[in-house]
C-alpha cells in the first residue's frame, strides 16, 4: 500500500507543473482513493478492461489529481507520465476522460452527473450477473446539484446492491464554505430519508475508513468521510481558495517540507 | 396515415427480439409515448425512472457502459433539453451507444402548447461531437431508424412525432446513416425536407408542377452525417433548395445545409420553419399553419424566388 505523502507530494507537483488544477479537494480524497485502490476494490492493473472488475466513477472529477496518482502508482501506467497533467496528448486530462487513460472507468467533471452514471453502470453489471461492485465517489459541494438526489431516489428504489458511494465531506466549496454558500446539512437525515444505509468515518484514518466500508446494510450504503480541504498542508487546510490555486515555487517547497 | 411513434416502438421491440443488449429506461411517459409495449415484452428489460431525465440520461450512459443498448426516451423537449448536459459531458463525450427517442418532436404535441412543442431538440443534438441525428418521416421509416441505429458506433438521437403523418416508405426500406432519399426529380428547384414536412414538400411539388415549377424534393432522413453527395447533386442541378422543418429555422435542417452549401455549393437556400418564435396550442394542423408550416408556404417561397431569377 503506498503512503498518502507519497500522493499528496504527487499531487501537489503535478498541479505546480501543470500550473493550474484543485489542490483542496485533491487532498482531501488521498486516503479514501488509496483504501479503494489496495484494499477494497478487486482489479487487475496489468488488465485494466477486465469485465468483472470493480468500477470507480470519481464524480467529482476535479479531483484528477489524486486518482491519477493513485493508478500511476497502483501501476496502470508509469509514475512518469505524472509531469504531464493537463498536457496536450499528455492523457492526463484536466477532468478524467476515459478513453486516454488505462485505468478510468468512466469520464467525468460535470458535477451532479456521476452518481446517475455510477447506478446505470451497477445495474448493468447486475444484470449481467457480474460480482463486479461500483464505487462513486461524490463531493459535498456537488450535492447541491439536484441530478444527485434523482440518483440517490432511484437507486433504492431499484433496489441496487452492488453500489457504493462514498461523500467526500470536506466541507470547502469554490466560493466558501458549503454551510455559508448552500448547506447540505443534516447530510445523514437526507440519505436516511432517501432510503440508503448510512455510515460515518474520519476520511483521513484507514482504519475508520475500513470499518465504515465494512459496514453491513440491506439498502444500498453511503459513507461519508468526513475530510479537511487541503489535507495536510497547513496553509491550505479548510481553504476555499485553495480550491482551484496552482502553488508557487516557495508555496510548494513549503508544502512538500511540511509533509509527514 | 400513421404516427411514427407508433413506428418508433415498432422497431424497438423489434430491436430487443434482435438484441438481447437492448433495454428501455423511460421518464413516467410509457403509456403516452406507448414504451410500455416493450416492458410488456421484456419486463427485465425496462425501467421507469420516474420524472427525472437527468438520471434517466445518466443512467443510460452507465448501462452503456456495461455493454447494453439503452433506449431512453421521453417527450423530445425534455429527451434533448433538459438532459443536454448529461448528453454532452456523459453520452457524448464517452461516445456511448445510448439512444435518444425524442417523442412528440415539433409541433405534433399541438394542444399542449409551447412548453412540450420541440423546436429546438435537432439544432442541440446536431451540435454535439459524436452524435447521429436522425428525423423519420413515416412510421416505416422510424422503425427502420431504430433499426439502423443499432449498428451505428457511438450516441444516436432519433426524433419522431405523436400525430399522423401520410405513409411514404414500404416497411423494408431501410435508414442508412449519412443517406437521404431522392423522392422526386426537377430541374427549378429543389426541397430539402425532415420528418412531418416531408409529405407536405410532396404535396408543394405537385402545386408547382401544375404551375410549371418542377422541384425536386429530398427526404434528409439523416441530418447528421448529412448526405452531402445528396446535396451536391441538387446544387449541381438547381441553383435553389429550400428547406422544410418542423422545428426552428436557426440550427436545425435549415442550418445544417446552409453550413454545407455556403463553403461547398453555389446557390441560394431559402428556409420554411419555425422563425425564432414558441410554439402554441391548437391542432397540430391549426398550430402549422398558424406557424407557416404548410405547402402553400413552400409553394409560395419556390415561386418567388423562381421568378426573382
Amino acid at each position: 500500500m503506498i503512503s498518502s505523502k507519497v500522493v499528496r507530494e504527487d499531487i501537489l507537483r503535478m498541479i505546480h507543473t501543470a500550473g493550474s488544477g484543485h489542490p483542496g479537494g485533491s487532498l482531501s480524497l488521498v486516503e479514501i482513493l488509496i483504501y479503494l485502490y489496495w484494499k477494497e476494490m478487486k482489479i487487475d492493473p496489468e488488465n485494466p478492461d477486465w469485465e468483472d472488475r470493480d468500477r470507480l466513477v470519481l464524480s467529482k472529477g476535479h479531483g484528477a489529481p489524486a486518482l491519477y496518482s493513485v493508478l500511476a502508482r497502483r501501476g496502470y501506467f508509469s509514475v512518469d507520465k505524472l509531469d504531464s497533467l493537463r498536457k496536450l496528448g499528455s492523457g492526463l486530462e484536466g477532468h478524467p476522460h476515459m478513453q486516454s487513460l488505462p485505468g478510468l472507468d468512466c469520464s467525468t467533471g460535470s458535477l451532479g452527473q456521476g452518481l446517475g452514471i455510477a447506478a446505470g453502470l451497477a445495474l448493468g453489471l447486475a444484470m449481467k450477473k457480474s460480482p463486479a461492485r461500483v464505487f462513486c465517489i461524490l463531493g459535498d459541494g456537488e450535492l447541491q446539484e439536484g441530478s444527485i438526489w434523482e440518483s440517490a431516489m432511484s437507486i433504492p428504489a431499484l433496489k441496487q446492491k452492488n453500489i457504493i458511494v462514498v461523500v467526500d465531506r470536506n466541507h470547502v466549496q469554490l466560493d466558501d464554505a458549503v454551510n455559508k454558500i448552500m448547506p447540505v446539512e443534516p447530510l445523514a437525515y437526507k440519505w436516511r430519508a432517501f432510503g440508503w444505509a448510512v455510515a460515518e468515518c474520519d476520511g483521513h484514518d484507514p482504519a475508520d475508513i475500513e470499518r465504515a466500508f465494512s459496514t453491513k446494510a440491506n439498502k444500498p450504503l453511503v459513507i461519508i468521510a468526513e475530510t479537511v480541504k487541503g489535507k495536510g498542508i497547513s496553509f491550505m487546510e479548510d481553504q476555499a481558495q485553495w480550491h482551484g490555486r496552482v502553488p508557487d515555487k516557495e508555496q510548494l517547497k513549503k508544502a512538500l517540507g511540511e509533509l509527514k | 396515415m400513421k404516427a411514427t411513434r407508433e413506428g418508433y416502438i415498432e422497431g424497438l421491440l423489434e430491436a430487443g427480439e434482435r438484441d438481447t443488449r437492448v433495454v428501455v429506461v423511460d421518464g413516467d411517459v410509457s403509456r403516452s409515448t406507448g414504451t410500455i409495449a416493450f416492458k410488456d415484452r421484456f419486463p427485465d428489460r425496462f425501467f421507469n425512472l420516474g420524472i427525472a431525465e437527468q438520471n434517466m440520461a445518466e443512467y443510460s450512459a452507465g448501462l452503456a457502459l456495461a455493454g447494453f443498448i439503452p433506449f431512453y426516451s421521453t417527450y423530445a423537449v425534455f429527451a434533448a433539453g433538459r438532459a443536454w448536459d448529461q448528453i454532452r459531458t456523459s453520452i457524448c463525450n464517452m461516445n456511448l451507444n445510448v439512444r435518444i427517442g425524442g417523442a412528440h418532436g415539433g409541433t405534433s404535441v399541438g394542444p399542449d402548447g409551447a412548453t412540450h412543442q420541440a423546436l429546438e431538440d435537432i439544432a442541440i443534438t446536431r451540435v454535439l461531437p459524436n452524435m447521429t441525428v436522425l428525423v423519420p418521416a413515416d412510421a416505416n421509416q422510424t422503425r427502420q431508424a431504430v433499426l439502423a441505429s443499432l449498428d451505428i458506433d457511438g450516441p444516436v438521437y432519433i426524433r419522431y412525432g405523436r400525430n399522423q403523418v401520410a405513409e411514404l416508405y414500404n416497411r423494408e426500406e431501410s435508414v442508412v446513416p449519412g443517406r437521404g432519399r431522392l423522392l422526386r426529380d426537377g430541374k427549378n428547384a429543389s426541397i430539402v425536407a425532415v420528418g412531418a414536412m416531408v409529405s407536405i414538400a410532396l404535396d408543394a411539388a405537385g402545386m408547382l408542377s401544375k404551375k410549371g415549377i418542377e422541384v425536386s424534393v429530398v427526404d434528409m432522413v439523416s441530418i447528421k452525417p448529412l448526405d452531402i453527395q445528396l446535396l451536391q447533386y441538387l446544387s449541381d442541378v438547381t441553383e435553389l433548395i429550400v428547406t422544410a422543418e418542423d422545428h426552428q429555422i436557426a440550427g436545425g435542417l435549415f442550418g445544417a445545409v446552409s453550413e454545407y452549401m455556403s463553403e461547398n455549393c453555389p446557390g441560394r437556400i431559402i428556409p420554411v420553419g419555425i422563425n425564432d418564435r414558441f410554439g402554441c396550442s391548437g391542432t397540430p394542423d391549426q398550430v402549422m399553419k398558424h406557424c407557416g408550416l404548410t405547402a402553400e408556404a413552400i409553394v409560395g417561397k419556390v415561386e418567388k424566388a423562381v421568378k426573382i431569377r
